[in-house]
């Protein structure tokens, strides 16, 4: 019952209740409740990263009970955590009462509903990352859809509810074909455990490919991959500023935790297999999405696509398949989830300002808000991959990863992921200059203040970890290495790559 | 008649002699004192509930092999059972609303109730077409029971012209086996054609009972009765039937066919999987183009009559038919406790005249009523199928026994059509929370408890699925 990981996953639940019966007038009183518990919960994962041997490579702290049982199909409650999940949750625990506090006063209207759905959210993300059942894993992942789905709905712009029916549609019609690679594999083999299932991948090597396909369906949609992504810009531009920051931040990383975490070490040759299309999508995703992204008038749009063109580069590096490559990419992760969850927050602040989104409504803007635009360079510099800053590190790794890779074709494909850094410091760049560098020619932006101190303590933890994972990368790469190492060997020794 | 005999009918029994108690009270109760009778029902309903959970350990053949009381008939008769209270539950208030307050809604219902049950317990040919009459005669004249009301009207004369052309299906399928085999018990004719050589005319017959039961529980293309008369009907009666006479469908469909005619599977096989993956691709399709909620029900109906008959596609195959059997009564259960939630809010918005039924007049719900709005909106998760709530374990068990059948075309099927039922149900969602609106809403203590009841199941169970698993693994039909 408290189990680490029970508590760190279920925690939220515990806010919930509280809200529900706080009453809905008392706006302050669900604000401070809803942020406590996701602290409370962010020092859970403080609390979990402590009690986590860094050498260990394999799941620890596991939680097997078995919990529904029909037929020759047994569903357990098996949780576990390794350094990959590790990572994602702690990402997910940091990120969560932030981007609670962004909506602090962006967020008036059902507060209560809200916050209830946010902390819903937060359950169904750790969730994720920390099952080690596949029924289990598809409940929460399924689950996450139905909270992420209404807060779009009920909060966000005016294409609201448009963008939320297509985010729902989308991820679903990807995830019911797992659905069925799930059955099948727990049918056949007995079992839903994860682990298990890695061990004895060769069991069902025969049919590995459509399965191999199926899983990949639902994470292509979820990540996404190039062309699946039609849903990401609509969805992230009509979401509220603080339902952006998860969607970006967090829920676009649980598809590219998918590969890592199935696709890979289940079907190896597959994955292997399918490498070079895959790793060709990511690079046409890459080059896509810049050229997409310097072509938007709308900010939100913009880092929407910017969104798609970074998440190329992580599943470049995923199906890189070396451990250079993985490595990368789970960094990667974490770093995106703060880069562009930050730039998501600032272009939310300058909404509130100004109450328009527009590029061309801005411009010069740093002659009123200094502090605002010179962290704005920072986020920007860190997105476009700026040595020094955590996005270099991560690019980097992925793009060695890539011209090491013994997969066909991954020498041609780095090149051209390199272009797209390129592409990225063009389309980033302008977008700093046309808002905040140049002539303050709107008057309605004189008035606009600089940066608020709610906003100050909302920004100042992510440019702490962008200065630290960009000068002092080795904390951040030792709680990954063991596993992704470990990942990288037995996945590239079952494919016969080594 | 001895003792066993005796036990076997006693469900049934005891209620039809209730039915008739309440009738007779419902006549001498002076006007004031009309509010006992639904009461007076419900607790019939209650007792048998309780009857047959304390025979739900008994194992008895009575009537000469007519008549069986097993795990199966007692799991479906508390689904049946349950659907009456709610039919109950659910029109007190409806009737006074709709200005026609009559006994006989209650004495009917509990007929119905007898009927179904009797569908559930038959073992014999003969007493499945009894069982299928009076299961449907009552419906016939509840589904007119408003009687100034044109739809109403329109419901009942559909709904008992085609109830009619189901019986004469059914009946000509009897008389065609018994020409085959000169038997009409279920045992006895499994036992005449066990082996691949049968005559065409068996074969002929089992597809025309099929057609028969298309009938009864909605499957395409016998499906056109249902927009109609599920709209036009009292939406209680809407409730009841929805569920109740869908599962009695399943149970005769399910006896019948696994313990009679499992020899025809390689025939039949082919037939199952087109009725089953045309039920739920219509069903689901158009559904959404549908703006009525009743009506918009009524297609979802269909669409789980889909799901549950690609559960049964595998009925002939011994080593998986007990799977697909609690799977498809894993799945009757988790459906009725949504469809209940689901109706339940309807009726709460229904008013005189057909309003307060339209999609848009659900705008707005979500600040209105949060819990009515909640309850709605489990349950369209849970028809869905999205975790955590009972339609999603129902969905993956049906999945599952498809899967197991090697039906691996027909799941693909499924899963695109609940996709698409996801948008269907979602616009409900949308209405409720994303739109702003003021719905007039009329909710009984009844009417609440049902809701709220039915709710708390959709997503407790979904959390604790086991425990109505560990039961349905007792109620598989024992083959001989």
């Amino acid at each position: 019952m408290f189990h680490p990981l029970i508590l760190i996953t279920f925690f939220p639940l515990v806010g919930v209740l509280l809200l529900l019966v706080i009453h809905s007038e008392q706006k302050s009183v669900i604000r401070w409740t809803a942020w406590g518990t996701s602290f409370i919960t962010f020092g859970l994962g403080i609390w979990v990263l402590l009690n986590f041997n860094l050498s260990d490579p394999s799941i620890q702290m596991a939680i097997n009970q078995p919990w529904v049982q029909s037929g020759r199909m047994t569903v357990t409650f098996q949780m576990g955590v390794d350094g990959l999940s590790l990572i994602m949750v702690l990402l997910t625990v940091f990120l969560t009462p932030l981007a609670l506090l962004s909506s602090w006063k962006a967020i008036q209207e059902r507060l209560k509903q809200f916050m209830i759905l946010f902390l819903l959210l937060e359950v169904g993300m750790i969730g994720v990352f920390l099952a080690q059942d596949l029924v289990l894993f598809y409940i929460f992942w399924e689950f996450t859809l139905v909270p992420a789905y209404l807060l779009v709905g009920m909060w966000g712009g005016e294409r609201r509810i448009y963008a939320a029916v297509k985010f729902f549609i989308f991820t679903m019609a990807g995830s019911v074909v797992m659905l069925l690679a799930i059955l099948y594999l727990g049918l056949n083999q007995g079992t839903f455990s994860i682990s298990w299932l890695a061990a004895n991948h060769q069991l069902f090597s025969g049919a590995q490919t459509w399965l191999f396909l199926a899983f990949a369906l639902a994470f292509a949609v979820k990540a996404p991959i190039f062309p699946l992504h039609t849903w990401l810009p609509d969805t992230y531009t009509e979401a509220p500023a603080a339902v952006t920051v998860i969607l970006a931040g967090i829920l676009s990383k649980l598809g590219a935790y998918g590969f890592l975490r199935l696709n890979l070490p289940l079907f190896p040759q597959a994955s292997a297999q399918f490498a070079p299309w895959i790793g060709a999508l990511a690079v046409i995703g890459i080059l896509y999405g810049a050229i997409v992204a310097y072509y938007q008038v709308d900010m939100k749009r913009l880092i929407a696509y910017s969104s798609i063109s970074h998440l190329g580069f992580i599943i470049l590096g995923i199906f890189a398949m070396n451990p250079q490559g993985v490595t990368g990419a789970a960094l990667q992760m974490v770093n995106h989830g703060l880069s562009t969850g930050a730039l998501f927050l600032i272009a939310g602040f300058l909404e509130e300002r100004r109450g328009s989104r527009i590029v061309s409504d801005f411009g010069g803007v740093w002659k009123v808000m200094p502090w605002l635009g010179g962290i704005a360079l920072v986020v920007v510099l860190s997105s476009v991959g700026l040595p020094g800053l955590n996005g270099f590190v991560g690019e980097l790794t992925i793009l060695l990863g890539a011209f090491g890779s013994s997969i066909n074709g991954f020498m041609v494909l780095a090149v051209g992921a390199a272009l797209g850094v390129i592409l990225a410091a063009v389309y980033l760049l302008r977008l700093f200059e046309n808002v905040f560098l140049g002539k303050l020619f709107i008057p309605a932006n004189n008035s606009m203040p600089d940066l608020q101190s709610r906003e100050a303590v909302l920004l100042a933890p992510i440019l702490l970890f962008i200065f630290w994972i960009g000068l002092y990368p080795y904390p951040f790469l030792s709680l990954l290495n063991p596993t992704m190492n470990q990942l990288s060997s037995v996945v590239l020794a079952a494919a016969g790559m080594k | 008649m001895d003792l066993i005999d005796l036990l076997s009918i006693s469900p049934v029994g005891f209620l039809v002699l209730w039915a008739l108690l309440v009738l007779l009270i419902d006549l001498w109760l002076p006007r004031r004192f009309k509010g006992v009778t639904p009461l007076f029902a419900s607790l019939g309903l209650a007792i048998d509930l309780g009857l047959n959970i304390s025979l739900s350990a008994l194992q008895v053949s009575g009537f000469s092999g007519m008549m069986r009381l097993d795990g199966f008939a007692v799991f479906l008769n508390l689904i049946f059972l349950g659907s009456g209270l709610v039919g109950v539950a659910l029109a007190y208030d409806y009737l006074k609303r709709m200005n026609a307050v009559r006994g006989e809604y209650y004495a009917l219902i509990l007929f119905s109730v007898c009927g179904m049950m009797l569908m559930a317990q038959a073992d014999d040919l003969i007493l499945v077409f009894l069982a299928l009459e009076l299961l449907s005669i009552p419906l016939y004249v509840l589904a007119g029971f408003l009687r100034g009301n044109l739809l109403s009207q329109e419901a009942a004369l559909k709904y008992f012209l085609l109830g009619a052309f189901a019986s004469g299906f059914l009946l000509y399928g009897i008389a065609m086996v018994y020409g085959a085999t000169s038997y009409t018990n279920l045992t006895s004719i499994a036992q005449l054609v066990n082996g691949a050589h049968y005559p065409g005319l068996l074969l002929l017959g089992a597809g025309f009972i099929l057609v028969g039961f298309g009938f009864k529980v909605a499957a395409s293309p016998f499906n056109l009765w249902v927009p109609d008369v599920y709209q036009g009907a009292p939406t209680p009666v809407t409730g009841f039937m929805s569920v109740a006479v869908k599962a009695a469908g399943f149970a005769g469909l399910m006896r019948v066919f696994i313990l009679a005619f499992p020899s025809l599977s390689s025939d039949l096989t082919p037939l199952l999987w087109g009725l089953a993956a045309l039920t739920m691709l219509v069903g689901n399709l158009v559904a959404l183009l549908q703006t009525n909620m009743k009506r918009m029900l009524a297609y979802s109906s269909i669409a789980h009559a889909g799901y549950l008959l690609m559960g049964f596609v595998s009925f002939g195959n011994g080593a998986v038919v007990g799977s697909a059997v609690s799977a498809m009564l894993f799945y009757l259960l988790g459906y009725g406790l949504t469809s209940f939630a689901a109706w339940a809010v309807v009726i709460a918005l229904e008013q005189v005249d057909g309003k307060g039924v339209s999609l848009s007049d659900y705008k707005g719900l979500g600040k209105r009523q949060p819990l009515l709005a909640l309850t709605m909106a489990a349950a369209m998760l849970s028809f869905t199928g999205i975790p955590i709530t009972v339609g999603f374990w129902g969905k993956l068990f049906l999945f599952r026994s498809a899967l197991e059948g090697g039906f691996i075309g027909l799941v693909l099927v499924g899963l695109a059509a609940a996709v698409v039922s996801a948008y269907y149900y979602l616009r409900v969602i949308a209405m409720m929370y994303m739109h702003t609106g003021e719905p007039e809403v009329r909710r009984d203590g009844w009417l609440n408890l049902t809701a709220l009841v039915s709710a708390l199941a959709v997503v407790g169970l979904g959390f604790i699925p086991y425990i109505i698993l560990q039961a349905v693994s007792t109620a598989v039909i024992q083959l001989p």
